[in-house]
């Protein structure tokens, strides 16, 4: 039978709404507001989870994101479990199955708990050391590291939640809602600035919002009721936005904040449906308010990492917020002021404090007089050298500190307790300060990394900035909040602020143990399971920056990033190095604050919105007609037409024969197409193209080829001059954007001059492409006003022409070596013009064919497919293309680099024809190309860069590039593969028709 | 991600531009008078300044203008942005 640790009530929590829960599959009871945490210490259970490398027994040790140990496991083996959720941050929901990680079989009998006792043979860089060597070795004992090594387990099924991304714009953002964010957000607010505040907990207030002490108040009213009133002004005013769940997981440049808005939940299970769980909100504002106050610090003692080890802030969060003891044999150990107002405000809740170990000899406070008025015994100048209890603390050993605080004298005291409240004083929350690019600077008094240079419009304000008193917080808030916001007067001037808090502190990294360190565990990284010892190791084995021993001990790389033990770390590498604090520096901190799920980062653009994609006029019809799509750029585009259970190849074959013997039919329509206007027109033309176009005539069709300044073929396509200052110019279906791009690069910044437009109509005209001897015999039954005679319509020429009222361009070019005509129309009217064409050319059997087919025709008549048979180091000269580079123009773009030293060199990689031995052997595309095959190493002279079997031809042709393939013709080359070495012969890239007859036949 | 001010559109996000490498590099106007080493100065040779570096920049995803900003690398912050053909600020 469980305890039941419920103190008295609390009004965070609903104790008329009982809520079920099963923790490591038994049921408990907690009330509506409970997080899990405060639910599980309700009922006396502390030990939660086991530690990465140890298994050592591990419990909740803090209440809130900077959990470093009660990490666990949500709704195991279902859709929507979760792997690392802090139990400090959950909060209980009917329905809620949570689960430890990182133990087997359970966590109360733990197999790798071994490691615990193995301890001295896994040191830091254990792994590092042993597994180096031999390498082969590093498959087999992977297996067992990872087996035995990790955190949760993540979902194997698809995430049924919805996710949402939203972008917000705000004059001010304050992150964090305790007493300064409540401040800072109402001042901004009333100061008509559009003003957005969020905070990651369910509430408002931070911790002062339970600090209901006699201690602490403003204008003579407890600090906790003043700032419930505060907040029930905020929340009428207008222009102020509260988003609570909500956690700021980074801050970029210029005001950028990631924040990851939690919506669900917190909710019963049944009433997630169709809501959105987390919204990632893209924050974009003028200024910002850091208000992300501090973090109690632990100690580093040793074994001060069992459960019911808690941060003393933790106790007082508990008792007060959710009205749950966390034991009832109390023990505090401190080395500051803070536990005396955990001790008061546990006792005044009737929960019993056994002692208090202070490791300061003279302290003297209001808070430490109404403690020892309590009762309390103070140990002054001790220190916790040992903890007993190996699933839950049962048992303390205090030795008192010598005066200079290295070493523990006299005799061991030992204290009977079930909970430790430790506090190291205080951290500010600097991470995401230093995320924005901010700079830190140390203070010495009381060893904290406080804010000094903001990068951008952002002030840092309250306890993460170092003012961590109320009367402190009153002193500075207003005139931060004057300056940064350009306004005369605040309404907090003048307070009346009692804060009985002391701001003495004996800061001592690692408290000394009667042991040698050597035989101690003093846990600096819980999560990771670092110690002291490790640190000390590594600084023994030379590390020195703190970032490469952080990396060899693994201090501070777990899912909590060392939001508790870094600071430490870097004191004990300070205090062993005698190197001061300050110039050490910190590890950086990184993206996210806390840990964000996939879901959240991609939002909505999951399944077939994961990345768009581009259909052509005529796609519907292509997939009626079962085609196979293959993605080009962003485009679907039809690959093939299977028939009636044809393979790809049977089905390109059939095509490839098809449009070849009678007539085909391809959708033309991704093809980038760009208007280009103005009386400049032709010379630009002149200047990006390597041929020449001023003595083309209306009417007239040519073919370019486009290079880069470095010479290299950058694209290709078909221009046609539609009149004396307009033309159409075709580019690659992937290079659209960037040819448009490249060029009005060019008119704008090197050729502004020229009186040039350029217009993206890619999208505009849908264009279907009829080719094969009884192609003119279908389009001119399609267009029937049209004469097509090849005296009147020649090869690479234009018209205007109409189908019923639909206006159209007929181009007829070739890509196929086939006579060929190519009508655009505007691209409402692209299916039914392909409709028109099919039926007409039914008598004809026209055949739809894809790309796939598109790539066998070309690839018969040696026609080139930029970024395919090209990448970026082949000339127009190294692809045998010589006749289309203009000798005669003066300048076009990459003229220049075509006569380089290395451009012209002989041996460079020239596109050439391969044909097989054996005709039936169809070789690999990229496969390589060697010559002798004995040779050592082997001399790779190139690539095979296309490759098909041809219908037409009853053989197997490829294309690729050979070192000074040009002059090697006829020669015969070796392609090696896996089983088995092919035999081809060097020839001529053009295949088929080399006469062009077919153009005209 | 930072904001840029286009200067014909005004104050955009950084995903609506393309980065267009160093400002001020003129082409040549007449690339065949030129040396190899000449040429190759202008082909390939880039600063890569930490600190305070010219660059262009063009609003792809906007007005697909062509523009000059005035970037310090280190800490991205926008020092200037001028339009194309205009001088740059001296200071």
């Amino acid at each position: 039978m469980t305890k039941n640790l419920r103190v008295k009530s609390s009004k965070f929590v609903d104790e008329t709404y009982k809520i079920s829960f099963k923790f490591n599959g038994k049921t408990y009871y907690g009330f509506k507001g409970d997080t899990l945490a405060s639910a599980l210490l309700a009922n006396d259970v502390h030990l939660v989870a086991r530690s990465f490398k140890y298994h050592r027994p591990r419990g909740i040790m803090t209440a809130g994101s900077e959990e470093p140990n009660a990490i666990v496991q949500l709704h195991n083996n279902t859709s929507r479990t979760e792997p690392n959720v802090r139990a400090t941050e959950i909060e209980i929901y009917e329905g809620l199955e949570a689960s430890s990680q990182n133990c087997w079989p359970s966590v109360n009998f733990d197999i790798g708990g071994i490691n615990n006792f193995l301890s001295s043979l896994l040191p830091a860089g254990f792994y590092y050391k042993t597994f180096m060597w031999p390498a082969s070795f590093w498959e087999k004992y992977e297996y067992f590291i990872r087996k035995s090594a990790g955190l949760g387990k993540s979902p194997t099924e698809p995430d049924p939640d919805i996710y949402d991304h939203k972008y917000i714009h705000c004059d001010v953002l304050v992150i964090g809602s305790g007493i300064s964010g409540i401040m800072s957000a109402k001042t901004a607010a009333k100061n008509g600035l559009k003003t957005l505040l969020v905070d990651e907990n369910s509430y408002l207030g931070g911790s002062t919002i339970y600090q209901n002490s006699e201690h602490f108040k403003i204008n003579n009213q407890t600090s906790s009721s003043w700032l419930e009133k505060e907040i029930n002004e905020i929340k009428k005013l207008e222009n102020l936005e509260i988003k609570t769940r909500t956690s700021v997981a980074a801050y970029h440049g210029y005001n950028f904040i990631l924040a990851r808005e939690n919506l669900t939940d917190h909710l019963p299970l049944d009433q997630r449906k169709n809501k959105i769980r987390q919204r990632l909100l893209k924050i974009r504002a003028k200024k910002v308010i850091t208000a992300t106050g501090s973090l109690e610090r632990p100690l580093i003692f040793d074994n001060n990492d069992r459960p019911g080890i808690l941060l003393s802030s933790a106790l007082k969060k508990y008792a007060n917020l959710f009205g749950v003891a966390c034991g009832e044999k109390n023990v505090l150990f401190t080395n500051n002021d803070s536990v005396y107002e955990t001790a008061i405000s546990l006792h005044q809740k009737g929960i019993n404090i056994e002692a208090i170990i202070d490791n300061r000899e003279e302290i003297d406070s209001k808070l430490i007089k109404e403690a020892e008025k309590n009762n309390i015994k103070i140990y002054k100048g001790y220190t916790v050298v040992n903890t007993n209890g190996f699933k839950r603390i049962n048992n303390i050993s205090i030795m008192q500190l010598s005066k200079d605080g290295q070493k523990v004298v006299g005799s061991k005291k030992n204290i009977n307790c079930d909970c430790l409240g430790v506090s190291g004083g205080w951290t500010p929350a600097v991470h995401l300060f230093t995320q924005s690019g901010g700079k830190l600077k140390f203070r010495d008094e009381d060893q904290v990394f406080i804010p000094n240079m903001h990068p951008s419009d952002q002030v840092s304000i309250g306890s993460c900035n170092g003012d961590f008193t109320l009367d402190e917080i009153f002193l500075t808030v207003p005139k931060i909040l004057k300056d940064f916001l350009n306004i005369k007067k605040t309404e907090y001037e003048n307070f009346e602020v009692q804060s009985s808090f002391n701001k003495s502190k004996r800061n001592i990294w690692l408290l000394p143990s009667d042991k040698v360190i050597g035989k101690t565990k003093s846990f600096v990284d819980y999560q990771n399971d670092a110690t002291a010892k490790d640190i000390k190791l590594a600084l023994r084995e030379g590390f020195r920056s703190i970032e490469h021993v952080k990396r060899y001990t693994t201090t501070g790389m777990g899912t909590d990033q060392g939001k508790l033990g870094n600071m430490h770390a870097l004191g004990i590498i300070s205090e062993t190095t005698s190197s001061k604090m300050g110039e050490l520096g910190t590890t950086t901190f990184r993206p996210p604050y806390t840990p964000l799920t996939f879901g959240t980062i991609v939002g909505r653009n999951v399944g077939e919105y994961f990345d768009i994609f581009r259909k052509t006029p005529i796609h519907d019809w292509h997939v009626e007609n079962k085609a196979e799509f293959e993605n080009v750029g962003q485009w679907k585009r039809a690959w093939y037409y299977p028939k009636d259970g044809e393979t790809m190849h049977e089905a390109v074959q059939r095509e490839s024969k098809a449009a070849r013997d009678s007539a085909g039919i391809l959708d033309a329509s991704t093809l980038g197409k760009i208007d280009i206007q103005g009386t400049d027109a032709s010379e630009f033309l002149n200047r990006v193209y390597t041929n020449a176009w001023s003595k083309l005539a209306i009417g007239k069709c040519r073919y370019g080829l486009m290079l880069n300044e470095d010479g290299m073929v950058y694209d290709d396509g078909v221009t046609t001059r539609l009149d004396d200052n307009h033309y159409l110019m075709t580019t690659t279906t992937g290079g659209a954007a960037t040819v448009l791009g490249k060029l009005e690069d060019y008119l704008q910044t090197e050729w502004p001059e020229l009186d040039v437009y350029l217009t993206s109509v890619t999208d505009h005209y849908a264009t279907v492409s009829v080719c094969g001897p009884n192609s003119k015999k279908i389009v001119s039954q399609v267009i029937s006003d049209l004469d097509f005679s090849d005296e009147k319509f020649p090869h690479m020429s234009f018209k205007n022409a109409k189908i019923g009222k639909i206006k159209c361009r007929v181009m007829r070019i070739s890509f196929t070596g086939e006579q060929s005509y190519e009508i655009n129309v505007q691209s409402n009217y692209g299916k039914s013009v392909w409709e028109k064409c099919m039926e007409v050319g039914k008598e004809f059997d026209i055949t739809p064919y894809g790309t796939e087919t598109m790539h066998l025709l070309r690839a018969e008549k040696g026609f080139i497919i930029v970024g395919q048979d090209t990448d970026a180091t082949m000339t127009p000269i190294d692809l045998q293309m010589d006749w289309i580079v203009s000798k005669k123009k003066y300048d076009f773009i990459g003229k220049r680099s075509l006569y380089r030293s290395d451009t012209i060199k002989e041996d460079r990689k020239q596109l050439v024809g391969l044909i097989t031995e054996d005709p039936k052997e169809v070789l690999e595309e990229g496969a390589q190309i060697v010559t002798d095959i004995n040779k050592s190493p082997v001399e790779m002279l190139g690539h095979v860069t296309s490759s098909y079997y041809s219908p037409n031809l009853n053989k197997s042709i490829a294309l690729g590039v050979v070192k000074g393939g040009k002059k090697m013709m006829g020669q015969k080359l070796i392609i090696p593969m896996p089983n088995k070495k092919i035999n081809v012969v060097v020839a001529d890239p053009v295949f088929l028709d080399k006469e062009n007859e077919r153009l005209n036949a | 991600m930072f904001v840029i001010n286009c200067p014909y559109c005004g104050e955009r996000e950084q995903s609506e531009f393309k980065a267009g490498g160093e400002a001020h590099i003129v082409r040549p106007k007449q690339p065949t008078e030129l040396s190899d080493d000449q040429w190759a100065e202008y082909l390939f040779m880039r600063k890569n300044i930490k600190g305070v570096q010219f660059e262009r920049w063009v609003h792809t995803h906007g007005c697909r203008k062509w523009f000059n900003v005035v970037r310090d690398t280190s800490n991205d912050l926008i020092k200037a942005v001028y339009k194309m053909g205009e001088k740059p600020p001296t200071k």
